[in-house]
């Protein structure tokens, strides 16, 4: 029977996972989507912690702890890569949102038009 | 070579060169042709080792499975790794030109780079970019730019996918399920489009959402069983709520990685818009990595757990995306879009193999016929994607209402194109015939009717597709105009995998003995001479 304390992270682990994973899917703003990303990281971080933790008196399972150790290298070169990759989305788009209307990705997106290219000679 | 060995040059050569080919970016091309050689060979030597000694396992540093990690060949395994060494070989000869050769939207005056296919290809384009500023330099450095990034991200890439196959716990599948996903979504941005990278942004938060469902499931499953490694989570689990919510958890994720219906609307975008090589690599091996997963989870770890209902959902999701992933292909306008929307298509055939391969009678033809007729859509679809890099490099656009004219153009191409859409829609002796007609004959056998149906109008419905781009391409039009000329290894690749894909449907019967090493499923081929 896991004692009271225990449950506790577990369910701040699974509250978190699930405020995460709602800001993820309601915000737009590219940052804020990267944190909800993190939130729902730290919330399965909790969980794997409070699970090895479970039995009290007891010294902590190491394996989880060594899993989320991983895990939080898998998050922070997650996190680095979303940035990187937020800013040139930034950059081609000009916007910190992404454009609602590819999201079901059926319209046909044009390849940067000739006209653009022919004015690049011009200019040259 | 021993099969430890075998085993560890699998995932450290690709790893090494990846980091070789980051430090010195004009070796890449170099490495990425010595790694397809030398894991080829190694691929070879495994699966000789598990065809006549059955299911290898190497002890990582000598720790052993509940502390340390063990890396496993069995047939399964085996088999995604062959099909991997082959489209990295072909995505490695292909990648050597399309780079330097790829500028779609090139007036022809400039003229020129397009016939290079010599090693110093890169050599020259840097000279003339010194040179000429009416050859706009701005285009060439960019395709340089991209070449340099390609080849260190695709053979971290194919070290993601390698270690992703030999991986025997769940843990270890997460953080290759990981590595595979961030080499991907560069990938994809790698077009540098404003298209691609808002697609490859939309792919990370789906790929990196869906991972830490995955992770999550993880925990739980380590809470109840106190293991990760596969086999002993056979053993040691007890099914119950807790272990089914898990795996509910772990399931979602891959289904989102995998694209399968309803969560597939990522990958059209993604898959579209990155560059050829970078398409065919993803529509072939990223999204498997997630459906072979699936198959370890359920069937090895937890088939306890894949009861019939579960089963049945699987195949109806399967159905759906069949459906759906068709009649979207039918109305695309753009050639890319619709070899994608194949993909959703023929991702949900992979799953049908969940209900009739879970069943008692026919459930190992069903089993093998679900994994041909995974390595047949893999050789398919890159030759596709590759041959769309080719029209797209040839005509300087993909629609397909201006395709008419193309075979006169390039019938190589136009040939590749006709033969792996004969593997698609499943006709024979292609190798997609014969998954198909193996998953028809369990389906029959089984008296699971409704999934004969789906099959069915599943191969009408790429027919009808297939054929629809078939004919504007063999529309004679008065005069076809001149494209921009092709590098003749693009071509090739593209029609050795297509042809490819149709003779390895020669080769099922050895494919089906050699996924049954190991196989969690059990029992004959379809008996009474229905093996084609």
């Amino acid at each position: 029977m896991p004692d009271a304390d225990h449950r506790i992270y577990l369910l701040a682990g699974a509250a978190l996972f699930a405020i995460g994973f709602y800001s993820l899917l309601a915000q737009a703003h590219l940052l804020r989507r990267i944190m909800s990303l993190n939130v729902m990281g730290g919330g399965v971080f909790l969980v794997f912690i409070a699970l090895a933790a479970r039995t009290p008196g007891v010294i902590p399972d190491p394996v989880p702890q060594a899993m989320v150790l991983t895990g939080i290298v898998v998050s922070v070169c997650a996190t680095g890569l979303a940035l990187a990759l937020a800013d040139r989305v930034q950059a081609a788009t000009g916007s910190v949102e992404l454009e609602d209307d590819e999201e079901a990705g059926d319209r046909p997106v044009p390849r940067p038009d000739p006209s653009a290219d022919r004015k690049d000679t011009h200019s040259a | 070579m021993t099969a430890a060995w075998a085993i560890a040059s699998l995932i450290l050569l690709p790893l090494a060169a990846s980091a070789l080919a980051f430090a010195f970016p004009r070796r890449g091309r170099w490495l990425a042709l010595a790694t397809a050689l030398t894991t080829g060979v190694a691929v070879v030597h495994l699966t000789r080792h598990v065809i006549t000694a059955g299911v290898q396992v190497h002890r990582a540093g000598g720790w052993g499975a509940p502390l340390g990690i063990d890396l496993r060949a069995d047939g399964l395994g085996v088999l995604m790794l062959l099909v991997t060494s082959l489209i990295g070989l072909a995505v490695s000869l292909y990648a050597q030109s399309y780079f330097t050769a790829h500028e779609p939207d090139r007036p022809r005056e400039t003229g020129g780079s397009g016939r290079e296919s010599d090693p110093s290809a890169g050599e020259k384009s840097r000279s003339r970019l010194a040179s000429a500023a009416a050859n706009r330099p701005g285009r060439e450095a960019e395709a340089l730019h991209r070449e340099r990034y390609f080849w260190p991200l695709f053979l971290f890439l194919w070290t993601a996918l390698n270690a992703l196959f030999l991986s025997s716990d769940v843990f270890n599948l997460y953080v290759t399920l990981e590595l595979v996903g961030f080499a991907a979504v560069v990938l994809v941005a790698l077009a540098g489009t404003r298209a691609a990278v808002t697609a490859a942004m939309r792919y990370l938060f789906v790929s990196f959402s869906a991972s830490l469902f995955y992770l999550l499931g993880v925990a739980l499953v380590y809470g109840q069983s106190a293991t990760m490694d596969l086999p002993s989570l056979a053993a040691t689990s007890r099914p119950g709520p807790t272990l089914f919510v898990a795996l509910a958890l772990m399931t979602v994720g891959l289904i989102a990685k995998a694209a399968l219906f309803p969560l597939h609307f990522w990958l059209p975008p993604a898959h579209a818009n990155a560059p050829a090589p970078v398409s065919a690599l993803l529509s072939a091996l990223v999204v498997k990595g997630s459906f072979y997963i699936l198959l370890r989870l359920w069937f090895e770890a937890f088939p306890a757990l894949l009861t019939p209902a579960v089963a049945q959902l699987f195949g109806l999701l399967g159905a759906a995306a069949i459906l759906w992933g068709s009649l979207n292909a039918l109305f695309q306008t753009r050639l890319k879009l619709l070899i994608a929307y194949s993909t959703v298509a023929q991702l949900g055939y992979l799953f049908l193999l969940f209900p009739l391969a879970a069943a008692r009678e026919g459930g190992f033809a069903a089993w093998s016929g679900g994994l041909i007729f995974l390595g047949a859509h893999a050789c398919a679809k890159t030759a596709m994607f590759l041959t769309a890099g080719n029209i797209l490099h040839a005509a300087g656009h993909d629609r397909i209402e201006d395709l008419d004219g193309m075979t006169h153009v390039l019938p190589v191409s136009v040939f590749a194109l006709g033969l792996s859409g004969m593997s698609l829609i499943g006709l024979p002796p292609s190798s997609g015939f014969a998954g198909k007609w193996l998953l028809l004959g369990a389906a029959i056998a089984q008296g699971q009717w409704w999934w004969v149906a789906v099959i069915l109008v599943g191969s009408l419905l790429a027919a009808a597709y297939v054929v629809r781009l078939l004919a504007h391409a063999f529309t004679r039009v008065g005069e076809p105009g001149m494209p921009n000329p092709i590098p003749p290894v693009m071509e090739g690749t593209a029609l050795a995998l297509a042809l490819l894909a149709v003779a390895m449907g020669f080769a099922s019967h050895w494919l089906a003995e050699l996924v049954r090493v190991g196989a969690p499923v059990a029992g004959a081929m379809l008996g009474g001479g229905a093996t084609p």
